[in-house]
């Protein structure tokens, strides 16, 4: 378990500032913010690698804030893998039982668990410049995981690897973390890497924490327009919400009433992603609330996807499969209906 | 036209350039080649000469070892480290390139001297420098640092400060992050700076002439001999110092350098 306690590093340019976090044993928690907004500077902290302002870190119930980061029992893995390019594969994953006094011999029969586990037994008697970046990701993963770590910090692991290399390391950090029941601490700028890998996210920006919660409640309910912004929502604005006739609410967004479900009124936030919305050729039956007629303004192609803004007003993008596109006969200039829940409208 | 521009831009740059480069060669190239095989050997097996160039290697080899054990750990600190007065520290280092080298000497003849606070303390445990080998060890040591230590830093400034970090988390103190993981990385670098000093000190006049003419290096044999003998006199010896130095040169070079070869 990590506990980070008001924690503030000074950056310089910037500060981390009173970061406070809780990571339960066994969790795969990812930290996610855009770049530079002190993601690995935290982890550095938290590792011992770089200075921290105040705060305390607790990990199992000791402070480690004054520890060296020898003796903290952390694990680190680099985005780009910083493997030591003079040692072979095996020498860089015996590296530290050696610094613990081991033999050589003692050091490699003590690895062949996590060798056998990652399945990198072709690779040790290479030098880490021949491996590709899925290889050198894994054999640092090995690295930092033979010395049993309480806490496995990664860096960004996925974001130097091209696609296939991401999806094989994204299933292999899957595996490690249910077979091995480790906690892990993973930062990225990669939303959908934190939803998929994170058991809850803690989402950073400009040195602050914003929000924390598992991916759902960060996906759906973002609970700040960074936040929002951050979590690929399209479609936000700042609007008016007021009491509704029948004990609901609405907000006027343009000259469009919305229908909403919050308790929140006054001027909020409001975010609909664009995969909540539902296009028609026609009006659509359904229970949902809101249903408008739009025009199609603008087009905006991203391969088997198309995003639409449709003007209502406001201006709502929207996304439709090509095949439905060509199936509706839409076109920019044409009309179209849109529909969405009053509950898909996200208030905050 | 832009590619007779690029033409004549190259040929003229490597004329010029080829003017520089025969610049260096022509004179030693001239001496080396105009020298009589016969009297080469007659002056190699005279005692004095031998000896001469015997202590002109070993005394730079041994100011080189020093600032090796000095110089590497602030090379380190600078490369690794920001503090206050850095750029100061960078500054005094280089200070000796551009110190003329008589004045070095005469420089350090006030802190080493017998009469010194310093060459009290050393004299105490049987060290001298006046007149002394210790004198030409310290006069190169002075003289040489500079390229070692710029060298050395620029090599440890090359390796990823990660990787310490990384050996750190596996349980790896700074001592064995260092001796680990940043000297072998940086060592072609050590090496390299390392063979600049030696040839550096190898070369020095100024500086050994003020603290130690006797026992005499070579560059003060070959100077010695001018004065009182003239050009022939010297020149065996200068061709001889030429020689040896660059047979050394040539082969550190090549060590250290060898691995960066794609």
């Amino acid at each position: 378990m990590i506990e980070i306690r008001d924690l503030s590093v000074d950056l310089g340019d910037f500060n981390l500032k009173d970061v406070n976090l809780h990571v339960q044993s066994g969790e795969y928690f990812v930290i996610l913010g855009p770049t530079g907004s002190g993601k690995t500077v935290l982890l550095e902290t938290i590792a011992g690698l770089y200075p921290a302002k105040h705060g305390e870190i607790w990990l199992d119930g000791q402070e480690i804030m004054k520890l060296e980061p020898e003796n903290r029992g952390v694990g680190f893995v680099y985005q780009d893998h910083v493997l030591f390019p003079h040692l072979k594969v095996m020498d860089n994953i015996i590296f530290g039982l050696r610094r613990q006094g081991r033999s050589k011999k003692e050091a490699r029969s003590e690895v062949a668990w996590v060798v056998d586990f990652l399945g990198i037994s072709h690779l040790l008697g290479r030098k880490p410049e021949t491996l590709s970046g899925g290889e050198k990701q894994k054999v640092a993963l090995a690295r930092a995981l033979v010395m049993e770590p309480r806490v496995l910090l990664l860096d960004e692991p996925l974001s130097a690897l091209d696609p296939a290399g991401k999806e094989k390391v994204q299933r292999e950090l899957r595996r490690l973390h249910e077979r091995l029941n480790l906690t892990v601490l993973h930062v990225t700028h990669d939303f959908e890497e934190a939803v998929s890998l994170g058991d809850r996210i803690a989402v950073i920006g400009e040195g602050r924490i914003r929000q924390v919660g598992n991916p759902e409640e960060i996906f759906h309910k973002p609970g700040s327009e960074f936040v929002a912004r951050f979590a690929l929502a399209r479609n936000i604005t700042v609007a008016d919400v007021q009491d509704g006739d029948d004990g609901g609410a609405f907000a006027i967004v343009g000259e469009t009433r919305l229908e909403v479900l919050t308790d929140l009124r006054g001027k909020c936030h409001l975010s609909l992603r664009p995969e909540d919305i539902l296009v028609s050729a026609e009006p659509f039956k359904s229970s949902a609330r809101n249903s408008f007629k739009g025009k199609i303004t603008r087009v905006l192609d991203k391969g088997s996807i198309l995003y639409l803004t449709v003007s209502v007003p406001p201006d709502l993008i929207c996304m439709v499969t090509r095949r439905s596109f060509a199936e509706m006969e839409l076109k920019e200039g044409g009309e179209v209906h849109v529909t969405f829940k009053a509950s898909a409208v996200h208030v905050f | 036209m832009t590619e007779i521009f690029r033409h004549k831009f190259t040929f003229t740059f490597a004329v010029l350039g080829l003017v520089m480069l025969l610049f260096i060669i022509w004179p030693l190239a001239n001496m080396i080649f105009s020298s009589d095989p016969g009297t080469l050997w007659d002056t190699l097996v005279e005692d004095e000469v031998r000896e001469a160039i015997w202590l002109t290697i070993y005394a730079s080899l041994f100011a080189t070892v020093f600032g090796l054990l000095f110089g590497v750990p602030l090379a380190y600190l600078l490369a690794r480290r920001n503090f206050p007065g850095k750029k100061i520290i960078e500054g005094i280092v280089d200070v000796p390139i551009v110190v003329p080298h008589v004045a070095a000497g005469i420089a350090l003849l006030f802190v080493f001297g017998r009469n010194s606070f310093l060459g009290e303390i050393f004299h105490v445990m049987h060290i001298d420098f006046v007149g002394e080998i210790a004198g030409i060890i310290i006069a190169m040591m002075f003289v040489s640092i500079p390229f070692l230590i710029d060298a050395t830093k620029e090599g440890f400034k090359s390796v990823d400060p990660r990787l310490e970090k990384v050996a750190r988390t596996l349980g790896a103190s700074p001592a064995q992050a260092f001796f680990r993981i940043s000297l072998p990385l940086a060592w072609r670098s050590i090496l390299s700076g390392s063979v600049m000093m030696w040839a550096r000190g190898i070369s020095e006049f100024g500086a050994v002439l003020v603290l130690t003419y006797h026992p005499r290096i070579a560059s003060i044999l070959v100077y010695e001999r001018f004065e009182s003998y003239g050009l022939n006199w010297s020149r065996p010896v200068a061709v001889l110092l030429i020689l040896v130095c660059l047979t050394v040169f040539v082969v550190l070079r090549y060590i250290s350098q060898g691995g960066q070869r794609k």
